[in-house]
């Protein structure tokens, strides 16, 4: 076997918290020994994560650079291997999370060593995730991110921190639970719990219509969809901005990335089944948040509703099961990954300097701050999908995807793209246009180096990937090919079986 | 040298924001000159075309591909590219020249200039494409600039509102246009335009359930791309956010709402002649809507007191004759009309920022008057370009309009003959409030009672010369092109770039539809003169005796109002509830918050149970025995 790289890079970041954890200092002291090797640990992680990128093969879409370990013999098995679609998400948490880390160093006033940890521990967690080749590995993965994300609303959230951490861990865990008995029949139907394994042999379609709607539940919830996404806006709202920017950026992704891996990989009929519930219940979503965002008087709660939306073009693309909406939605994660994050970040340059959240609160800031104005123009024209960001190559390939499927859901979907435009635009327009009549707002200072640096990083990103895409599609292309392939198999082997 | 034309404006927008460091005036020439360049070569391009046929399709590189949605950008040369970049290129040099001195107070010269050349790059993306995602692209571009350059005075709130609303209508039309593209992409199987052009007569007949309907797959795809042409054109329903956009400071006016951007909605449409052709009621629709606002349009221009909006509204009507000319099947000639509006509308819209800025930014034409011995070159250059716009006989307008008013005659067809009526009733209006604008501005009195009348100067070089050149244009612009674009040989141009299935047979023009239009836009002057300046009794009597009509028109049809009523505030209203009532009243109360409250009661309540007491112990013990015993006796 070689060198077991994803064990390396899912294990660096937990590594890295440990040294923290050895740094000394006190409960509000600035700990510069933590900020440095939690920075260095994320930062070459991401380069690692970047090489493994490269060098993974293109080609084929079996799963690559698998590591196999006995844990419980006979039982569980160890078991870690990416293809084009996972490396795409652990690329986007390497590079989010030093971002987090950046951003978190001048805003969080206290426990800063413990922030940092937190924050590792979940880099590994996270990556854990999309590692896993056995559902046992992923579910513990999958659960144990709840743990630092709890932690971080709780102990460094806003007024409401409690009530927004209790209900963001129950309503996952309530999701999860049902994921867990699940797992717990596949083992029983299928003697095992390798993923590939079960790819091969497949479940047979009559068990597959309980196990989807278990593993729904949580993924839903995780991603969320309506009629569960009211933690969302809760816990955006109270937790401090580098832990909104991991929960929109990487953790509802987990969602996203379970529904193509596990309900459209391992249980294709009940897919097909049930694709008129997602269908309505994205809509729904699409269209509702999107109305929801617009009267928002709260600049993070409008962000979040605003992510609910967008994750709503996610499951529709998943269950047009075809090439542009499966990678349309892929892009989309993607591109949502970096545009929540930026506009999460935005909100939080205000937030340090104000303290406040809310719309009212500003106005004709953009001559006192031209530069950050600048930038969080780019990440709004992301949010509304307009070409040449990454935001638009996904949403359309979306639409499009779904256009061959079903009509009326793809023109309603495309109303949200004229109530996207309508809500960042005005919320654009009430933060930083306009006169400025709050006199606290006059010696407000533009954005230093770091956070220019930072969101300067990121609009780099969104305009990038909205004008030449091609890297992603190259990653991701023969993976979903592998997908529908083996899906469109399935579906007609039910068929000829039900004949 | 295609590639120096497209992307000179996008490197100017871009040095020109580096250079601001040292100064505004650097931003200033460099981002003229590089536009100025790029209209040079676009000349030289489209001069090439003509004499050497030099055509050509170049691949950038590819943009998105995901299975079989494959699209590139790439530059497409052809004679419809190569003449709108020649409109777009020159009026955008003209209007940047313009903007040095109109702009010279400014203390953000340099963002607009860059937001110029960037709107420039963007409207050359649109027309040089060969697809129709790079089309969306540009098409969005456009839109995005206009939106950041309405709102340019981001301090004003109603520019910031204009903004928003520009933006939001446009949306409203790209929707439309954005399904009629996954159309295209699922039944063509691509978005390139030659691909889809070849297999258009293929697709005549074929019918599709569109939500339940049996429809022509051609009709609605043409319908829904309409929509988008509708609202990047403003056309009537997509129209209210053009005299709003007129917040944006002037020379934006006459490059994006005027000369080129506005026109991208025509261009649309000739773009898409072959596939058109193919559906005669898409082609009616296009001719109705266009003859309405054409109507509309101007009826509401007759009556506004705002300069800028009256001319706003002229534009909205002129469209309005672009796309009836299309409708009716004469696309070189829409591309003709759309060719010379760019130059007087521009010259109009220029003028008129002269007199605005010459009178420290008044815009209402009930406080200006006899200016005409003050500023005699704008005077001018006005004269001209409303002589042009009206279709004065030998100036520009004339022959494009006539043409189209021609051509839609000689369809012979209904909507033909109502869309002639309609072209001579519009030609009339047009006449009349034109006219009314300049003797309201230049003849009279003098009725300004903040400015005394000897501060009032003619403008700067840098914006009498390029209203000199575009008084040339509006001069010239139809009388030379006329042979060559919409005459007995317009194929030798046009080539494949458009297509026309039925030739139309010019024998049949009766002379009275020759002479009419140019007969009534002559003696119009004298009777503007007549009631804007010598009696204005006999109209006030009519604007009191019409008091409703009046209003109605000068609330331009209610149209915001209605917006407000119907859209807007249900929209707010729904929002606010799905928020309060759905998502706080419902689902929490029923989800996480009423499970939690339900298991703390069950909780609190059981607690209970556990007392401590022995006796309550006892007693439930009790309880219990004889429940078991009566259960016992009685079922055994």
């Amino acid at each position: 076997m070689n060198f077991p790289i994803l064990s390396a890079i899912t294990f660096i970041p937990i590594i890295g918290a440990l040294f923290v954890f050895l740094t000394r200092s006190e409960k509000d002291e600035k700990n510069s020994g933590a900020i440095y090797i939690s920075i260095f640990t994320s930062i070459v992680n991401f380069f690692i994560i970047l090489f493994v990128w490269y060098s993974i093969d293109k080609t084929t879409s079996d799963f690559q650079f698998i590591e196999e370990y006995n844990w419980i013999s006979g039982f569980i098995k160890f078991k870690f291997g990416i293809d084009g679609i996972s490396i795409l998400f652990i690329l986007l948490t390497a590079f989010i999370i030093p971002i987090c880390i950046f951003s978190c160093i001048n805003s969080i006033k206290t426990r800063l060593k413990e922030f940092l940890i937190a924050l590792l521990v979940l880099e590994t967690f996270i990556i854990g995730v999309f590692c896993s080749l056995d559902l046992v590995i992923f579910y513990l993965f999958f659960e144990a991110g709840l743990i630092p994300m709890f932690l971080i609303i709780g102990i460094w959230g806003g007024p409401r921190k409690v009530y927004s951490a209790f209900k963001f861990f129950l309503f996952t865990l309530l999701g999860s639970v049902l994921m867990l008995v699940a797992i717990i029949a596949i083992y029983w139907i299928s003697g095992t719990t390798d993923i590939t394994e079960i790819y091969q042999t497949g479940i047979p379609s009559e068990y597959q219509y309980l196990l989807w709607l278990a593993f729904f539940s949580s993924f839903a919830v995780k991603l969320p969809m309506w009629p569960v996404h009211t933690w969302l806006p809760d816990a955006h709202v109270e937790a401090p901005t580098a832990g909104s920017v991991v929960l929109a950026a990487i953790l509802l992704k987990m969602g996203g990335y379970g529904f193509i891996r596990f309900s459209v990989g391992m249980f294709p009929v009940a897919s097909e089944y049930f694709t008129p519930l997602i269908f309505s219940l994205s809509t729904i979503a699409v269209i509702y948040t999107s109305l929801i965002a617009l009267m928002q008087k709260d600049m993070k709660k409008l962000i979040a509703y605003s992510s609910v939306a967008h994750m709503g073009y996610v499951t529709i693309g998943i269950f047009t099961f075809n090439k542009q909406g499966i990678e349309g939605s892929i892009v989309q994660m993607f591109s949502h990954g970096l545009i929540s994050a930026a506009l999460f970040l935005s909100v939080g340059v205000l937030y340090d300097r104000t303290h406040s959240r809310l719309i009212k609160t500003y106005g004709g800031i953009v001559n006192l701050m031209p530069k950050y104005s600048f930038l969080f123009m780019i990440f709004v024209l992301g949010t509304l999908g307009l070409p040449g960001t990454s935001g638009f190559v996904g949403e359309f390939l979306v639409l499009v995807g779904v256009f061959k499927v079903n009509y009326l859901v793809a023109i309603l979907a495309s109303i949200g793209v004229i109530l996207a435009a309508a809500y960042i635009l005005w919320l654009y327009k009430r933060v930083v246009f306009g006169k400025m009549e709050n006199i606290q707002l006059k010696k407000i200072k533009d954005v230093n180096l770091s956070e220019a640096a930072i969101l300067g990083v990121l609009s780099a990103a969104v305009l990038f990937f909205g004008f030449y895409p091609d890297p992603l599609f190259q990653t991701v292309n023969v993976s979903v090919d592998n997908l529908i392939n083996n899906y469109n198999a399935d579906i007609q082997q039910n068929i000829t079986l039900k004949k | 040298m295609e590639y120096v034309i497209l992307f000179l404006p996008l490197i100017g927008a871009l040095l020109g924001y580096v250079v601001k460091v040292f100064g505004d005036i650097y931003s200033e020439i460099v981002t003229t000159l590089f536009v100025s360049a790029a209209a040079i070569f676009s000349i030289i391009l489209f001069y090439n075309g003509i004499v050497y046929e030099e055509y050509g399709n170049y691949k950038i590189y590819q943009w998105i591909a995901s299975g079989k949605f494959v699209v590139n950008a790439s530059i497409n040369i052809d004679p419809l590219s190569s003449i709108m970049l020649v409109v777009v290129s020159l009026v955008s040099a003209l209007v940047h020249i313009y903007s040095i001195g109109y702009m010279s107070h400014d203390p953000d010269k340099p963002r607009f200039m860059c937001y110029l050349s960037l709107f420039t790059f963007a409207m050359f993306t649109l027309v040089v494409s060969d697809n129709f995602l790079q089309l969306f692209f540009g098409w969005e571009g456009v839109g995005l600039c206009s939106y950041l350059l309405i709102g340019f005075w981001h301090k004003k709130n109603s520019a910031n509102n204009a903004a928003i609303k520009a933006f939001i209508v446009n949306r409203i039309g790209d929707f439309g246009f954005a399904i009629g593209i996954f159309l295209i992409f699922i039944f063509f199987g691509t978005l390139n335009y030659e691909e889809v052009f070849t297999l258009a007569p293929n697709f005549s007949d074929t019918e599709i359930n569109f939500l339940g309907l049996e429809v022509n797959l051609i009709t609605v795809t043409c319908l829904f791309l309409f929509i988008g042409a509708m609202g990047k054109s403003a056309q009537f329903f997509l129209h209210t956010w053009l005299p709003d956009a007129m917040e944006g400071p002037t020379p934006v006016s006459a490059l994006i709402h005027a000369a080129t951007m506005v026109t991208a909605g025509v261009f649309l449409v000739v773009r898409c002649s072959p596939i058109f052709e193919y559906s005669q009621v898409a082609l009616n629709f296009v001719a109705i809507v266009g003859m309405i606002t054409a109507l509309f349009a101007a009826s509401v221009a007759m009556v506004q007191n705002d300069i800028k909006k009256i001319i706003a509204y002229s534009t909205c009507s002129q469209l309005g004759y672009m796309f009836f000319a299309a409708g009716v099947g004469a696309y070189h000639v829409a591309i003709f009309h759309l060719f010379t509006h760019a130059f007087f509308k521009a010259l109009l819209f220029l003028g008129s920022g002269s007199v605005i800025h010459s009178l420290n930014d008044e815009q209402d034409v009930r406080n200006m008057g006899d200016l005409w011995k003050k500023m005699p070159f704008t005077w001018f250059a006005m004269v001209v370009g409303t002589l042009a716009l009206t279709g004065f006989p030998f100036l520009s307008g004339f022959y494009s309009k006539d043409a189209i008013i021609e051509f839609a005659f000689l369809k012979g067809t209904n909507v033909g003959y109502v869309a002639a009526g309609i072209g001579i009733m519009t030609a009339v209006l047009t006449a009349l409030y034109s006219w009314r604008l300049i003797f309201k501005t230049f003849h009279g009195k003098f009725n300004n009672k903040n400015l005394s009348k000897s501060e009032i100067h003619e403008s700067g070089l840098t914006i009498t010369i390029p209203l000199l050149l575009l008084v040339v244009g509006s001069i010239f612009s139809g009388f030379l092109f006329k042979e060559f674009l919409i005459g007995h040989d317009y194929n030798n141009f046009w080539r494949d770039s458009i297509l026309i299935l039925e030739k139309f047979d010019h024998s049949g023009i009766p002379l009275w539809l020759l002479v009419i239009t140019p007969f009534f836009v002559t003696i119009l002057i004298p009777v503007s003169f007549f009631l804007y300046i010598k009696n204005t009794n006999v109209l006030d009597g009519i604007v009191l005796k019409y008091k409703s009509l009046y209003n109605f028109l000068l609330n331009k049809w209610y149209f915001d109002e209605l917006y407000n009523q119907i859209i807007i505030k249900p929209t707010k209203f729904i929002g606010s509830f799905f928020w309060e009532k759905g998502d706080i009243k419902i689902i929490d109360r029923l989800g996480p918050d009423g499970i939690s409250k339900i298991i703390k009661i069950i909780s609190n309540k059981s607690s209970k149970f556990q007392s401590g007491y022995i006796y309550d112990y006892a007693f439930i013990m009790l309880i219990g025995l004889s429940l078991l015993l009566t259960f016992f006796i009685f079922y055994k």
